[in-house]
């Protein structure tokens, strides 16, 4: 499972609180508990093969992961999304188009739901040939949300790799010709920003004006949202840490940067993510840290319903990183 | 090895309000008011802020104000740019004071 490391749980766990406290207690010490809302929001993990190895990836997502979800496990997630008619579905990965079911699943869930979306790191999307897919997601009203972390190559390859701040643009700009990003066009183009390091992200909306800016006045480029979030210290972001010496010094950010205002509207309340091979989690963190939705290993295929309001959520110390300032929402 | 400047010291700054309370709410209130976002930017200003740094030599502020501008949405190309124009004031201050070197010269000079 991704995010594991040769270190039992516990220990990696005492790691991380040598220098904060565990979270389950600093909820407490501020009175708050977190525990599951109404589920809105059906996050699929279709698995864990992607194209690049970002170093900020929390789930050590890369070209030599053999875990992706497979035709019978999509079968069964769309029956599970047919069921509960959540109103959001999330598509993620990995690299989401790096799945021979992708065009299947989103063909089949798109009339199931009022909002889905389609996580691209952009470059997968490149490699594939992105015509068809783009035609696809446009045809069913898929909202496209990409990764670029920086307006700026040289952060943007740090964190993603030689040559991938070109192919960006190259994506942007095609996906700009078919309408997405375009104001008045209904085909929405958001962009995700994580930090090319071990500090928190900018504000979002000062960061949403000058990539605004700047995207349009160097590249032309234009798009609907930007959404900036803190890098989560698990998978291969946290082996980074540890081997640059920054773990500590992170996790001391993170949690002296807890903001009890964020709780209430954390996404985990109101999602729940599903594994490659069909487990529920209550997000994708908790997926990377194999820690299951209540705290067993519960099968989508099994799964009556959505689950149940007031159930706990599942912790552990890199909810820190949703916590942190303005928060992971 | 002891050394006058440890980066965990940087954390105790607060503590310099225990014996001056008042003076240090004051300048606690200024110093927030003034890196917040007004007519520049608090990216723009956290780029000042770590030229100044460089200028008056202050580690700390050189640790707060890189990672400051990283989190502000900077990046090294920027920030070294604004270390440069800390660079440039200083040395142009050096130089230009040469007119006075070169007027006490021709002055003492035959």
């Amino acid at each position: 499972m991704a995010g594991e490391n040769l270190l039992p749980r516990q220990n990696r766990a005492a790691a991380a609180c040598s220098v904060c406290e565990p979270f389950f207690e600093t909820l407490s010490d501020h009175g708050l508990e977190l525990k599951r809302s109404e589920t809105r929001a059906l996050q699929i993990n279709v698995g864990f093969l992607c194209n690049q190895s970002c170093r900020h990836c929390h789930l050590d997502a890369g070209p030599d992961r053999r875990e992706t979800m497979d035709r019978e496990t999509v079968r069964q997630v769309i029956s599970y999304a047919r069921r509960c008619r959540f109103p959001v579905v999330d598509i993620t990965g990995g690299a989401p188009e790096m799945n021979e079911n992708l065009e299947r699943l989103i063909g089949e869930i798109a009339p199931l739901a009022e909002r889905v979306i389609l996580r691209s790191n952009l470059t997968a999307m490149m490699q594939r040939g992105p015509r068809d897919l783009i035609r696809l997601a446009a045809a069913h009203g898929v909202v496209i949300v990409a990764s670029l972390p920086s307006i700026n190559a040289t952060q943007t390859d740090a964190q993603r790799g030689p040559g991938v701040w070109e192919i960006c643009i190259d994506a942007l700009r095609m996906l700009n010709d078919f309408g997405y990003g375009r104001e008045g066009s209904g085909m929405e183009l958001d962009l995700v920003s994580n930090p090319a390091g071990a500090y928190l992200p900018v504000t979002q909306a000062q960061a949403e004006r000058r990539f605004k800016l700047e995207l349009q006045r160097k590249y032309g480029i234009v798009f609907n949202r930007l959404y900036t979030f803190a890098n989560v210290p698990l998978g291969r972001f946290r082996d980074w840490l540890e081997s640059t010496g920054n773990l500590a010094e992170y996790m001391a950010r993170l949690s002296t940067s807890f903001n009890p205002c964020t709780v209430d509207s954390l996404m985990c309340r109101t999602l729940v993510s599903v594994s490659w091979d069909g487990y529920l989690f209550d997000c994708d963190f908790n997926l990377a840290d194999g820690l299951h939705f209540g705290g067993s290993k519960r099968h989508v295929s099994e799964m009556a319903g959505p689950p149940e309001k007031g159930t706990p959520v599942i912790t552990g110390d890199h909810c820190y990183a949703c916590t942190a300032g303005p928060g992971f929402t | 090895m002891e050394t006058y400047y440890d980066p965990s010291d940087l954390g105790k700054f607060e503590e310099i309000g225990q014996e001056a309370p008042e003076l240090a709410k004051k300048f606690f209130e200024y110093y927030g008011a003034v890196f917040s976002e007004g007519a520049l930017s608090e990216r723009e200003k956290a780029l000042i802020a770590l030229a100044v740094a460089h200028t008056i030599q202050c580690p700390y502020c050189i640790d707060a104000y890189t990672r400051a501008s990283l989190e502000k949405g900077s990046n090294l190309e920027e920030m070294t740019e604004a270390v440069h124009v800390a660079n440039a004031i200083r040395g142009g201050a050096a130089l230009a004071h040469g007119v006075q070197m070169r007027k006490i010269a021709r002055k003492l000079s035959m």
